[in-house]
């Protein structure tokens, strides 16, 4: 699966989409098939505060609970509904129709840090070089 | 995110079939210091994969199991003597070609591991016992079979295991031996020639709760690839998946049969932990036999009861267990959710007061008390095909 080239990634297989001073967050394409069939997703409260490194909530497949880690600090504008119903769709569609949460940020000189897609696909073909020996 | 996967550091063990899981894109884990397959997303990964061995088939590389041989060239009884030293079951009942649960107990009444005792012949058993206590389990079996007239070998090296389970798993087998699978009932087993290799201990049993065989075949690197070629390519029709530790979890956890570590331990005995119809107190002597009896006098203070989410979350071992707002009172030992019933479902140790069925339990999950309830076990069992009656 490609990554989105607008997008901002996180070493923690978070992804960002800014625009303007809204995020969208999700995981990566990496990240669920890391943790395989996900069957839950547990996510904060819209107008909850998130702040940078912090973990905001849980993705979890039959076998791994992964808490998910903001990029970068804000409030909570919008949690995916769907994903109560069909966590699922974050094994389909990751980048795109499983967001995770849309926020107001309060600092984007946060996300400063993060990789662009091609910085990330590298950070991740050398996590796949680790595993494979 | 952050994986939950532990880092390498030390050098893994592999099984002979090492190589396949990873030719396959298997997910691989550190499980007690091998290299094993957790689940292979290239075919579905682990919800199809425990999918397959309740509707069809599938087949687990167990090679990471110990086995010990434990028998008696000179004096008759010496090997019957020792295990029933050893091991709480009564192996004086297993005809030669049978097999039974067992497990083998420290003095006090807890496990040093379960274990399953195969007859092999009148005075020659076959104990498969645990990956992770392998080391622990040898050094107990030579340690306390000294002053018994017998040998024991490590043979775990020797083999590898691989379990084929499934209502298919007779079908797919079959086409692999000439020997007649069909009269070998649960817990017996045979030897006959598999993929051209005779005397294979061919046993029909399994950690999944469905009907199935494990066989044990030579290590060596090509054999072992041979032998997993042949039972997938069988297995084809039947729409076999290659399945990983991830699904073989989920199985067995559903079916309420215990993992070391886990439902028993070093800490946990007999009766805590429900395997009480296994100790024969009927035998004069067992190791532990002591304990068990005195505890079952004093009565126990922790029972294991299944549990099933009723409020949105998942219970995973470790997490607490409590009574509403009150203190905690018990401990999840295994916790999932369930593909085959589509709920979350786990097993905890809680007070004897609150184990009868339908008693709510909260679960502690990240600092939320979510509600659960004791439901009756196992979770899952198997719908037995109508067959000739046993005699």
């Amino acid at each position: 699966m490609a990554y989105p080239t607008q997008y901002k990634y996180t070493k923690e297989h978070e992804w960002v989409d800014v625009k303007g001073d809204t995020a969208t967050i999700g995981i990566t394409d990496y990240a669920q098939q890391e943790l395989g069939d996900v069957v839950f997703a547990e996510l904060p409260k819209v107008g909850a505060a998130i702040t940078a490194g912090k973990s905001f909530g849980t993705v979890e497949s039959v076998k791994a609970v992964s808490e998910i880690f903001a990029p970068a600090s804000g409030e909570v504008l919008e949690a995916n509904p769907e994903l109560q119903a069909t966590p699922e769709k974050i094994n389909t569609d990751p980048h795109g129709a499983a967001w995770l949460i849309k926020v107001k940020l309060s600092n984007p000189a946060e996300l400063a840090g993060l990789m662009d897609a091609a910085g990330y696909e590298a950070f991740i073909a050398e996590k796949a070089k680790e595993a494979a020996h | 995110m952050e994986s939950a996967t532990t880092s390498v550091v030390t050098e893994l063990r592999k099984t002979a079939l090492n190589g396949v899981h990873r030719r396959m894109g298997a997910k691989m884990v550190n499980f007690g210091g091998w290299d094993m397959p957790v689940e292979y997303p290239a075919t579905g990964g682990l919800v199809a994969e425990h999918k397959a061995v309740r509707n069809g088939v599938g087949v687990f590389d167990v090679s990471h199991m110990g086995d010990i041989r434990i028998r008696t060239d000179n004096a008759v009884g010496g090997a019957l003597a020792a295990v029933q030293h050893l091991s709480m079951n009564d192996a004086s009942k297993l005809t030669i070609g049978q097999a039974h649960y067992s497990a083998m107990l420290y003095p006090n009444g807890t496990f040093v591991d379960d274990v399953v005792v195969h007859r092999l012949g009148e005075d020659d058993f076959l104990l498969v016992i645990n990956a992770g206590t392998r080391e622990k389990d040898i050094n107990w079996v030579r340690e306390n079979t000294r002053d018994f007239d017998c040998v024991v070998d490590e043979l775990s090296d020797s083999y590898t295991q691989m379990a084929i389970q499934g209502p298919r798993a007779v079908d797919v087998l079959q086409k692999l031996t000439d020997t007649n699978l069909a009269p070998i009932k649960n817990y017996w087993f045979t030897h006959g020639t598999v993929c051209g290799l005779p005397n294979t201990l061919i046993a029909r049993t399994g950690y999944t709760g469905e009907d199935g065989f494990e066989i044990y075949v030579p290590s060596n690197v090509a054999t072992s690839e041979r032998v997993w070629d042949a039972v997938m390519e069988a297995g084809r029709e039947f729409g076999i998946l290659s399945c990983g530790l991830g699904a073989r979890n989920t199985l067995r956890l559903e079916a309420k049969m215990a993992l070391y570590g886990h439902e028993i331990s070093d800490t946990i005995n007999v009766f805590e932990a429900g395997l009480e119809r296994y100790a024969k107190f009927d035998k004069p002597e067992f190791i532990g036999r002591e304990a068990l009896l005195a505890a079952k006098d004093a009565g126990i203070t922790r029972t294991l009861v299944g549990l099933e989410m009723v409020e949105r979350g998942i219970g995973r071992d470790g997490f607490a267990c409590c009574a509403d707002a009150g203190p905690v009172v018990g401990v999840i030992t295994s916790g999932s959710p369930s593909p085959t019933l589509g709920k979350n479902i786990a097993l905890a140790y809680v007070p004897p007061a609150m184990s009868a069925v339908g008693t709510e339990i909260f679960v502690e999950i990240r600092g939320q008390r979510v509600k659960a309830k004791v439901v009756p076990t196992p979770f899952y069992k198997r719908v037995r095909k109508a067959a000739a009656p046993v005699a």
